[in-house]
């Protein structure tokens, strides 16, 4: 009796210390939740979802805070997402939140029109306007995430939402259809 | 219309599969007559039977999915199926097991699936295993000689019960083997005829392993599957031959009885269901044979290409992520040649 | 692989074999190389190769000669662009350019004067004395890139950097059917080529040279081995290889002449070999030692659909439909043109895109001569694509994942060792388009990484701007403390200084009160533009603009008080002048 226990005793200290030995040595590092989910978010910045900026929602996601569907540049595809990566069911955008674009945009400031006020190099959340006071401003194109946060602060109304035409370089071939994805009225 | 680009080639194609079934049924004449020749028309009338049962129901089921009909319905694949199915039959079997055979083989083995392309198991074989085990007595009948028109027509349509077919139908040679050897005669005693003698199968085979090579030769199937099949019966029949004797029936018995040849050429080689990779068909290829053999000598049934060709299926996502080509420029590095 | 087989007549060369592969119909020509005249107005897209487009240097209006640079390099892998004739910048504008997207792109366009006046060009009279990275400059700047169909920067590939180079390959094969203008130039310039051949060992420092040519190319065979003959060029030779496509894949050449392979996302560099088409050492020669940029190239035009399938010497952008008139012209109207080969080229949106660099055929194509326009049947795994795929791919698993949308799996299928020959597709019952899969998951997988890069890149952006607010933040918190204290320590020692400067706040903020008019203000008239029109928009959408409007404006701000005003006045004016029908 007394050996049995002794023996289990061991077993037990043996293996526990085999398991926490191994648990330091070959400890995956994973990202943190935040890290993963912030890299699912589009990073646009737009503030739609209620929280300053894409990271603070991630933060939020995963402190159970806020839901997955408030995310509209992310899109459903951005919910899949998510939700494959945190266990949960998809559910479409919340529209409180806004709706997605259907081509992405970019801010584009009418030269002539500006004023040179600086308030949207100020809502700018990825600094991508340049400008100085009584400068005209201009927007860098290939830094733009398209989140308009510029476009209701601007005094004069000179900054437009321009959809970013696929150009030789970023075109992508069409998905051919074959027959089994046809519906019966399209043969 | 949407869905139609212009990316290369800009040439004209000449395969389709309409293209391609029909030719695998051209194929299929020389041992379709040579079954009429034994059998009797019998044959014939279970193919047509079993036929339009398929065209009916890959109709139905289009419809059923709201499916474009007229491509599906173009494409010779029910046609094949039902063919196959109706040549598996044994030749007095009444219409109705054809028509199950058929309604079986589309609804069980393709389109609940998805329809062509998208279907894991050979639906000829599934209609045919579907008979198989609900009706084993009707699908173990066959003649002794070829039966005549009226008896034919008697037994298909007459609605004549099994029992009273006794003077006409009994075991084929591979049920006659099996019989015999659980009664524990020799294979030579338990043999009834010589595979090539009058009634004897191996004329049967030999005509679908001529369409079969006549496929190969125009590359409507490739050499793999067939060549490795054949194989795997012929190993493992030589081995237990060489063994014993007397329990066991020679390599060309058994390469030239059943459906050996149709099922090498013809069943195994479905593209859908089959194993897609050069290595993979040969493994693909030899399990069904080495199935073949084990059901034939211990299984409950006595032939296995069914069965075999079922089994295999479902190896067939190991063997297409395993067995894999190697890829140009992977693995090896540049060899320099001298 | 590498099964060994001998071909060929004289010194019986050891030949290795690809895998896969197609016997095709050749439908080639063999024409002499004609002349065709002088377009009127010719179109030079900037960016005619991978990497980075051309900067134009001239400017609209400006008068060029031929062989001018119109375009110089912008970056590493990057050719200027040379005006082909001589004439006046007529535009430099967005023209539909040679593009399966159909899209339109940067070109600068050239109206011709007749003249022809070419730029006076330097002579080199012995390669050999120049410096390595010299003669890459010539060639650079001569804009030179390979003439075989992917135009890459030739000057790029005469640099092997730290790689050992034992062989060149010359790629004379021309597997792909109709394409016929290589056969044409080993006909009509091999002595360049085997001296273009010396010339690129010279900078390479290869030991020999490998003119691999398919055995349905006589008289480009026959010449090269005169001219080798006469140079006495023992270190090149011609070896002629099986006619099988796409024999002319590089990696298939290459595969075939040496039983090397190029590792998976290598270079030819790798495995000791660099590769070139017979044409591009031709110019290579000739940019060298001549000193001619890069300004025509041969292009062979054919097909069913045209007249008289020609070889024609063409300057570079000249539009596709002259072309197509020095041939004949079209045999049928609705012919679909195709630029490159029917394998691997592409159908052109319209007959006014001009011809680069990279064209090397124009191809016309009547209905008959096309497959079908429907939809595919399903893939029926029959394997025959994997049978003819080059690469030793699946390509029907890599449809079946591309169809899907599952890109990561198309790239453990490989996706990315596609060469897209098109043999998969050309052999499939069910007609499934399957280049146009593998391009769409490959273009679509470019997208998504792009796409990422800029998250990434937004990301960072984001916090970098976090950062700097806190920073100034923290700033702004220190600067008010210290003042504050100071201030404080001020007060209490009784500062007239300090006194004086709250007395100025005073006045200045009095001041705007009594200038209230500012309408002479260019900032506020356009603030008060910017407002009017927002009330009428939102006039349009049926909202109560001005009582809203003047709301908005802070009260304490005369100037937004003064816009406000003026902003209702107009706003009443809009409504009254448009009827409600119009809103």
């Amino acid at each position: 009796m007394l050996s049995a226990v002794l023996a289990l005793t061991a077993l037990a200290v043996v293996f526990g210390l085999v398991l926490g030995f191994a648990a330091v040595r070959f400890k995956v590092e994973g990202d943190p939740l935040v890290e993963q989910i912030d890299k699912i978010l589009p990073q646009t910045q737009c503030g739609q979802c209620n929280y300053p900026g894409c990271r603070p929602y991630a933060q939020a996601i995963a402190d159970g805070e806020a839901d997955i569907n408030q995310c509209p540049p992310g899109g459903d595809e951005g919910v899949i997402k998510l939700a494959e990566l945190l266990g949960r069911e998809p559910k479409p955008l919340n529209p409180d939140n806004g709706v997605e674009k259907s081509m992405p945009t970019v801010a584009f400031i009418r030269e002539d029109e500006c004023i040179g006020c600086t308030l949207c190099i100020q809502a700018c959340p990825v600094d991508a306007i340049v400008g100085a006071r009584q400068q005209m401003h201009t927007v860098i194109v290939d830094e733009c995430t398209g989140c308009d946060l510029c476009i209701p602060p601007c005094p004069v109304d000179c900054i437009d939402v321009v959809p970013v035409e696929p150009t030789v370089s970023t075109w992508t071939w069409p998905k051919p259809i074959d027959v089994a994805e046809l519906p019966r009225e399209a043969a | 219309m949407s869905g139609v680009t212009l990316s290369s080639p800009h040439l004209p194609v000449q395969p389709s599969v309409g293209g391609v079934m029909r030719g695998v049924l051209l194929a299929l004449i020389p041992g379709t007559a040579a079954m009429v020749w034994l059998l009797g028309i019998g044959v014939l009338i279970n193919i047509a039977v079993c036929v339009a049962a398929c065209l009916v129901t890959e109709a139905a089921c289009l419809r059923l999915r709201d499916r474009p009909l007229s491509p599906f319905m173009r494409d010779w694949t029910a046609i094949l199926t039902g063919a196959l199915i109706g040549l598996a039959l044994p030749p007095l079997a009444p219409w109705w097991i054809a028509v199950i055979g058929g309604v079986s083989g589309i609804v069980l083995g393709k389109h609940l699936y998805g329809g062509l392309g998208f279907n894991p198991f050979n639906p000829a074989m599934v209609g045919y295993v579907v008979l198989l085990i609900s009706f084993p007595t009707e699908l173990t009948l066959w003649t002794v000689e070829r039966a005549d028109v009226a008896t034919t027509l008697a037994a298909q349509f007459g609605g004549l019960g099994a029992s009273a077919l006794d003077a006409v139908t009994a075991a084929s040679p591979l049920d006659g083997l099996r019989t015999g050897l659980s009664q524990n005669l020799t294979v030579d005693e338990a043999r009834i005829a010589s595979v090539f003698a009058s009634g004897g199968w191996g004329w049967v085979n030999l005509g679908f392993l001529l369409g079969g090579l006549w496929m190969i030769w125009r590359k409507l199937i490739t050499w793999q599957i067939p060549v490795a099949m054949l194989a795997g019966l012929g190993i493992m029949a030589l081995v237990f031959w060489l063994i014993d004797g007397d329990r066991h029936a020679d390599p060309l018995f058994h390469l030239m009885s059943g459906a050996a040849m149709l099922g090498a050429f013809f069943i195994a080689t479905d593209p859908v269901s089959g194993a897609t990779t050069p290595r993979g068909k040969l493994v693909f290829g030899f399990g069904i044979g080495v199935l073949v053999y084990l059901i034939r000598q211990w299984g409950g049934y006595p032939d296995g290409v069914a069965f075999g060709v079922l089994l295999m299926n479902m190896t067939v996502p190991l063997l297409d992520t395993h067995l894999q080509p190697r890829v140009y420029g992977q693995g090896k590095a540049g060899r320099p040649d001298r | 692989m590498g099964r060994p087989q001998t071909i060929g007549s004289q010194a019986k060369p050891q030949l290795w074999d690809f895998p896969g592969g197609l016997h095709l119909p050749e439908h080639k020509i063999d024409a002499p190389i004609r002349s065709m005249p002088l377009p009127k107005t010719l179109v030079f897209p900037l960016a005619q190769h991978i990497g980075a487009p051309a900067k134009p240097v001239v400017e609209v209006g400006d008068k060029v000669l031929r062989g001018q640079v119109i375009a110089e390099a912008d970056g590493y892998v990057s050719t200027p662009v040379h005006a082909s004739t001589s004439g006046k910048v007529i535009a430099i504008e967005e023209r539909p350019v040679a593009h399966p997207s159909g899209l339109s792109a940067r070109c600068i366009v050239l109206a011709s004067d007749g003249r022809d006046k070419a730029a006076p060009g330097r002579t080199v009279e012995d390669f050999k004395a120049l410096e390595l990275v010299e003669l890459r400059n010539i060639v650079r700047d001569a804009g030179v890139v390979g003439l075989g169909g992917a135009a890459f920067p030739s000057f790029i590939k005469l640099n092997p950097g730290s790689a050992r180079i034992d062989t060149l390959v010359l790629n004379g094969a021309e597997c792909e059917p109709y394409i016929a203008c290589d056969q044409a130039v080993m006909a009509e310039e091999p002595a360049d080529i085997v001296r273009g051949a010396q010339l690129i060992m010279h900078a390479v420092g290869a030991r020999q040279t490998i003119i691999g040519i398919e055995d349905n190319k006589p008289r480009g065979i026959a010449a090269l081995r005169k001219a080798i003959g006469e140079q006495q060029a023992s270190n090149v030779r011609v070896v002629v290889v099986p006619s099988r496509y796409p024999q002319g894949g590089e990696k298939q050449l290459i595969q075939t002449l040496t039983g090397r392979e190029i590792p998976s996302e290598g270079l030819p560099l790798d495995i000791g070999i660099v590769c070139h088409n017979v044409a591009t050492a031709s110019a290579v020669w000739r940019a060298v030692v001549y000193g001619e940029p890069l300004t025509e190239r041969v292009i062979t035009v054919t097909g069913p659909g045209i007249k008289t399938p020609s070889n024609l010497r063409v300057r570079l952008g000249t539009p596709v439909e002259d072309l197509v008139a020095a041939a004949g012209g079209l045999a049928e109207q609705g012919a679909r043109l195709v630029m490159g080969g029917p394998m691997m080229g592409f159908a052109l949106p319209n007959a006014r895109v001009p011809a680069v660099k990279a064209t090397n055929c124009i191809l016309a194509l009547r209905q008959a001569d096309v497959r079908p326009e429907e939809p595919a049947m399903p893939c029926i795994r029959c394997g025959a694509c994997a049978e003819v795929c080059p690469a030793g791919l699946l390509p029907q698993q890599l449809y079946w994942h591309a169809r899907a949308g599952e890109f990561d799996k198309t790239q453990n299928y490989n996706l990315f060792d596609c060469i897209e020959c098109g043999c998969c597709a050309q052999v499939c019952p069910s007609h499934i388009p399957l280049v146009q899969h593998y391009r769409f998951a490959k273009t679509e997988i470019w997208a998504e990484e792009r796409e990422k890069r800029k998250a990434d890149a937004a990301r960072e952006r984001h916090e970098f701007r976090n950062a700097r607010l806190e920073r100034i933040d923290a700033e702004k918190k220190a600067a008010r403390a210290a003042k504050k204290a100071a201030l404080q320590a001020k007060k209490a020692g009784g500062d007239p200084v300090g006194d004086a400067i709250a007395k100025a706040k005073a006045a200045k903020q009095a001041a705007p009160e009594s200038d209230s008019k500012a309408t002479d203000d260019p900032i506020a008239a356009a603030k008060a533009k910017a407002q009017a029109r927002k009330a009428q928009k939102a006039q349009a959408e049926g909202a109560v603009p001005s009582a809203a409007a003047a709301q908005e404006a802070p009260k304490d701000d005369p100037v937004a008080a003064a816009l406000a005003k003026a902003k209702a006045a107009k706003a009443a004016k809009q409504s009254d002048d448009k009827p409600d029908s119009d809103a």
